[in-house]
């Protein structure tokens, strides 16, 4: 080949300046979305159109960005579950099936019953929540236990498991608790739904009626109304989630024998860490959280079990979680715009469209690491022909 | 004399990496038919001389000519097709091949369908040449250090390979395999072979050399000078820069009570082979216990066992608390500290910071562990002091243990290791692949271990090293102890014998109780 | 329960698994770990049935299958070789992307029929009781081929000069990179023949076995199954070929169960209620990871593990492998 250049990688030397890693992803994802406008032109669609009305449908307004926020918030949960696994380099990519079992573990609260229905929303939540997280942390411990006790690849077991999930989850939909026949259980009562934005709309009503200076605050931003908004308390969860998992990555003990393990698990040994328990420990966490979105969804979305409550959030949150370089905050970041992607989504033709944009994504962001590790320079020829 | 051109000429040679200059201006010359040496410290840049030579780098600048033709290697296929054959240091094997494969590996014969047993043959007849005896359809694993050592040269051998880069040949044998090797070099010699001998050991450079190259930091500072009238002074000076070489001082010491005790230890290696059979020691403190073996006799496993890192039957007691197939915990619990032999693989978190890796084993108790968290201000400050009290070079606390170079990364280790004020350390290998500053300021500190009253079990495999720095030797052979002598009075011809296996019971029985 | 039919399905289906697999072992023993399976699976099951459909040609279908896994697996093969990239994360969006690919390019292709690889009796053979009907007898040619297919991988491995080198390079790259063997061409070549064999093992299902697009139902996780076996069949084709098979009899045998109303004399819940079936449906991931325990437990015991540099990037001049 005669080019004018080569290309030459050198290893970096020196530590690597603060913006970069973040400037990587944004580029990547930048990238990924001409790549998909490209394949999107040669199959006949228009990229532009497209992407004018992936920005209307999903950031275009309050009502559409709080659509946006209810289908960030099981990311930011899942995100947060892949993120602690492959912190310590475990890849539990079964947080699909675990959020699965989640959302049946904490309709159990409500299907057996375990509570009255009468109960007060606090102790019907609370215990919906405690029954998710169970339900998704034991989901975590069989792959976690069988890596930990007989070195069984947890990236098969986690994946056999997904499937697993939404059989079980099914036979119980269908055959015990179906609603008339139909692929789904009755509806929750009111005590077991989260609370809405949209539920308080008739209390607060609109803001404009009010007049006064939020009236007017409220409509130079545009939020004239909230009834109809689907946000609910879900995306409180996944925020405390994130701070959560933050203080443990930053500051505590456990959180640096993670590190630790994942970054050598041999030096981990011989620091006197028990890798074995803490194998079955984070699966269950990563498990329980991936659990919690699950009972999110279903008490603040679906209001009942039934099937498909999750066009593969737990295959996303991998994604999320490495766009997010494993950074819990980072994570809401990017969960949000995983969201939009999912909203837009439903509606975009063909519907492969955003799997091939995710899996376009993680490429570009896992390929833009080497830029992280090398410095990439153009030499010109004349320069590496002396040099040969 | 008729002027024949050099088997080998480099002039000029210039190997820069990123941030390092490897090689700065080398020039080396190979005459037809010699031994020649070429002596340099750790990192004074010899082996990515020979890189260069036997084309895994290229050079950044320079020449080269092989029997007076210019060259230019792209790959090490190149080199080898040029009559150039590289021992390297970190065999180049296999383990799961034949002999007869591993020799066969990269070559275009055969085309496509192997006939091994025939290639068996061949092989056989060539080690009937040179002499190198090795079974060809055994498999690398199988085979000891010795043996793997000897493919590696049959493989050399069998391209057809006319100078022969060997790469510091004698670092994991025996003396009495190094006598074979020395015998198997002249005899290739004789053959019409010729041969580039790396070493840092002048010993071994005076007894088989014809000419000798010194590199200092990249330099050379003697161009193939006649081994005639040279002293190892001499080649100590060319090789450090300086007149002597420092040798550390060790004070007479009376020994304390028994620390470690091990009993009746047996254990197998990770191919399942016994490596430890019957073992027993003990360890008093302010004394250092030396361990003389051959690579691969069970010294490793030895370290191991007693840090919990592997299963074994018997048993091990420190300060009369047993800790064997217990967790590590127990015996760091015990007051033990634990400078491993792979300090990158083990000993250290690539990723994480000098701080990070400075608090592994305190990180669960005040004052960097406080409840569930961990106070990283006070880890960082402690991390600080460490630094400069260990004169440890890195930009600062924050810097990654895997930008650290060799000897600063064993210092981050020791001073961890020694922070912890430990009763017992042991201490394996802790200076291979040093260069001589940080070997002077390791052995140092181990010594001051033993004035502090710690007991110290040192796995080396320096002869000198270990006579410098113990009371007393414990000879090891598959997994046997062939006898423990006392440092001052040593025979290092006999710990030469024992570590091959030969029992010599005058000298075993008297330092043993 | 029919075992002459169980066991003729258990050969077809898993000849999808023997394709599979095999490529797997391909890509492994060179020392990368390619869990994009299902992903160009699922692309060669959509282009072969495409291009079938379009240009009538099974065999064109075919040949575009294959090479669909192919070039898919080049970009995982690109950014591990090349950018030492994790392989973990590199083959999961290998998976996204090769199912985004299949999805968006598959789009109205489900109820078409195109012209399908044909299956045919081995004359002689089939006659043979028992045997004939369930080795020799209305299988598609793939099937046949796949017979022949994992004793010459075995063969290749083991007994020849580049199957040295490919287990050398999987083993101990920098010891085949200083004899002269070039460690890259040779890592992308088997990622390369490994997703060939990957898109093959599609067209097997969408243009053989069980003919039809059905989206991403279409492999239904059987990619991931493929993978599962390679730990199982402790990287040696011919254990997995019988893995493969083996697997396949076990989940045609168990749809089976739901056939009669009486089992061993019982009364058969499954024809009871139909919903037990979710449970059967299970059996096949169940019986992966069983697999997997017990694979992995003999591997223990015998210290046989996976090649040594599986997984790990080679970079000329570091250390270790």
């Amino acid at each position: 080949m005669n080019l004018p250049f080569t290309i030459t990688f050198e290893k970096r030397v020196a530590d690597i300046p603060k913006w970069l890693p973040a400037a990587t992803s944004i580029g990547s994802v930048i990238v990924a979305f001409i790549v998909s406008g490209v394949i999107l032109k040669m199959i006949g669609g228009e990229p532009l159109r497209v992407a004018k009305f992936f920005y209307e449908a999903t950031f275009g307004s309050w009502a559409t960005f709080s659509d946006t926020i209810v289908k960030a918030t099981p990311l930011i949960m899942v995100g947060l579950a892949c993120a602690v696994a492959f912190k310590m380099k475990l890849w539990n990519i079964g947080a699909e099936g675990q959020f699965y079992i989640g959302a049946f573990a904490a309709s159990l609260v409500v299907l057996i019953p375990m509570v009255s229905p009468d109960s007060p929303k606090v102790v019907v939540i609370g215990l919906m929540i405690i029954m998710g997280m169970l339900g998704g942390a034991i989901w975590g411990f069989f792959p976690g236990y069988l890596k930990a006790r007989f070195q069984v690849n947890e990236i098969i077991t986690t994946l056999m498991l997904n499937y697993i999930a939404v059989l079980w989850n099914n036979f119980w939909i269908f055959d015990r608790w179906s609603d008339a026949g139909f692929q789904m259980t009755p509806a929750f009562e009111k005590s077991a739904w989260l609370p809405r934005v949209t539920d308080y709309a008739r209390e607060y009503g609109t803001f404009i009626d009010g007049g006064g200076g939020l009236a007017n605050f409220m409509t130079s931003i545009g939020l004239e109304r909230i009834s109809g908004m689907t946000l609910h308390l879900g995306v409180a969860f996944g925020l405390v989630a994130a701070v959560v998992m933050w203080w443990i990555f930053d500051r505590s003990r456990w959180g640096y024998e993670i590190k630790l393990i994942g970054d050598n698990p041999k030096a981990a040994r011989y620091a006197g860490l028990n890798i074995t328990r803490n194998i079955v420990l984070v699966m269950m966490v990563s498990g329980a959280l991936a659990g919690l979105a699950g009972m999110s969804e279903i008490t603040g979305v679906v209001h009942r079990l039934q099937e498909r409550i999750s066009p593969g959030y737990g295959f996303t949150g991998i994604i999320v979680a490495w766009l997010a370089k494993l950074n819990p905050f980072a994570v809401i970041i990017v969960a949000i715009l995983f969201g939009a992607l999912i909203v837009a989504g439903r509606e975009i033709q063909p519907s492969g469209l955003s799997q091939l944009l995710q899996g376009i994504i993680l490429f570009m962001v896992i390929s833009s690491d080497v830029l992280l590790r090398y410095k990439v320079r153009l030499v010109r020829a004349q320069a590496a022909v002396e040099a040969a | 004399m008729p002027e024949t051109p050099f088997a080998v000429e480099m002039k000029d040679i210039v190997i820069r990496f990123p941030g390092v200059l490897a090689n700065d201006h080398v020039n080396l010359t190979l005459k037809h038919g010699e031994i020649h040496a070429l002596l340099g410290e750790n990192g004074a840049g010899k082996s990515t001389l020979m890189n260069v030579l036997a084309g895994l780098y290229k050079q950044t600048s320079g020449s080269i000519k092989i029997f007076g033709e210019p060259v230019n290697f792209n790959s090490p296929k190149d080199a080898i097709a040029k009559g150039i054959g590289m021992v390297h240091q970190h065999f180049m094997l296999v383990p799961t091949q034949t002999v007869t494969e591993n020799i066969l590996l990269g070559l275009d014969e055969p085309r496509f369908f192997m006939n091994l047993a025939e290639y068996d043959q061949k092989i056989l007849a060539l080690q009937d040449q040179f002499g190198l005896r090795v079974d060809p359809t055994a498999k690398i694993w199988q085979l000891s250090v010795g043996e793997q050592q000897r493919v590696e040269i049959l493989k050399t051998l069998y391209r057809g390979a006319n100078i022969l880069i060997m790469d510091e040949p004698t670092a994991v044998l025996a003396p009495q395999e190094i006598d074979e090797l020395m015998n198997t070099m002249r005899s290739m010699v004789d053959q019409g072979k010729s041969i580039i001998f790396i070493s840092h050991k002048l010993h071994e450079v005076t007894a088989v050399a014809d000419r000798v190259t010194v590199l200092r930091k990249g330099k050379v500072t003697a161009e193939g000078h006649s081994m005639e009238g040279l002293t190892k002074r001499d080649l100590a000076r060319l090789m450090v820069g300086r007149g002597v070489i420092f040798a550390v001082e060790k004070k007479p010491q009376e020994q304390g009570a028994v620390v470690l005790s091990v009993e009746d230890v047996e254990a197998e290696n990770d191919k399942g082979v016994p490596a430890l059979r019957k073992l027993s020691l003990a360890v008093h403190a302010g004394e250092i216990l030396g361990i003389a073996a051959i690579a691969g006799n069970g010294q490793s496993e030895l370290a191991e066992v007693i840090t919990g890192l592997r299963p074994c039957t018997g048993s091990i007691k420190i300060n009369g608390k047993e800790v064997a197939n217990k967790p590590p915990i127990e015996a760091i619990k015990q007051g033990m500290a634990h400078v491993p032999e792979d300090r990158t693989g083990v000993g250290s978190a690539p990723n994480m910071t000098i701080t990070e890796n400075t608090i592994m084993k305190c990180y669960r108790e005040d004052p960097i562990g406080n409840g569930w968290s961990i106070d990283f201000t006070t880890a960082r400050q402690r991390a600080r002091k460490l630094k400069d009290e260990y004169d440890i070079l890195a930009p600062g606390v924050r810097t990654l243990a895997r930008k650290l170079s060799g000897g600063n990364l064993q210092k981050v280790i020791l001073a961890r290791e020694i922070s912890a004020q430990p009763q017992l350390m042991i201490a394996v290998q802790p200076t291979r692949g040093l260069d001589v500053g940080a070997i002077e300021s390791i052995q140092t500190l181990l010594l001051a271990q033993r004035e502090a009253g710690t007991a110290v079990l040192l796995i080396s495999e320096e002869m000198e090293e270990l006579l410098a720095l113990s009371d007393r030797i414990a000879v090891i052979s598959d997994g046997r102890i062939m006898g423990i002598v006392n440092a001052d009075e040593a025979d290092i011809n006999e710990i030469g014998l024992m570590m091959t296996g030969t029992a010599v019971p005058s000298k075993s029985a008297e330092a043993a109780g | 329960m029919n075992f002459e039919i169980i066991l003729h399905a258990g050969l077809a289906t898993g000849t999808i698994l023997l394709f599979a697999g095999i490529g797997e072992i391909f890509a492994e023993r060179a020392g990368i770990l390619n869990l994009g399976v299902e992903g160009m699976m699922l692309l060669g099951a959509m282009a072969g049935f495409s291009i079938s459909l379009t240009t009538q040609n099974v065999w064109l279908g075919l040949v575009v299958a294959i090479l669909a896994g192919g070039i898919l697996s080049l970009a995982h093969g690109l950014v591990t070789i090349h950018f030492q990239a994790d392989q973990v994360v590199s083959g999961l969006s290998l998976t996204f992307l090769g199912t985004g690919l299949a999805l968006v390019f598959g789009k109205g292709l489900t109820g078409q029929t195109p012209p399908l690889i044909p299956s045919f009796d081995i004359p002689g053979l089939a006659a043979i009781p028992f045997i004939g009907p369930v080795f020799f007898a209305n299988h598609s040619l793939l099937v046949y081929v796949g017979y022949f297919f994992a004793p010459l991988a075995w063969y290749y491995i083991n007994r020849t000069r580049p199957g040295m080198h490919l287990r050398a390079v999987g083993e101990k790259p920098s010891a085949a990179d200083t004899m002269g063997v070039n460690v890259y061409r040779l890592r992308y070549f088997y990622v390369f023949v490994g997703g060939c064999l990957a898109g093959l093992a599609g067209a097997t299902i969408s243009l053989a076995v069980s003919p039809g697009w059905y989206s991403d139902q279409t492999t239904s996780g059987q990619g991931w199954i493929a993978i599962g076996l390679v730990i199982f069949a402790q990287w040696n084709p011919l254990k997995a070929a019988l893995g493969g098979y083996l697997f396949g009899a076990l989940r045609r045998g168990i749809l089976d169960l739901q056939g009669p109303a009486l089992l061993f004399g019982l009364a058969n819940p499954l024809y009871i209620n139909s919903n037990f079936s979710f449970f059967l449906k299970m059996t096949p991931y169940i019986l992966t990871i069983l697999a997997l325990v017990l694979g992995s437990r003999a591997a223990i015991k015998k210290r046989l593990g996976a090649p040594a540099a599986l997984g790990v990037p080679y970079i000329r001049g570091e250390r270790g492998l």
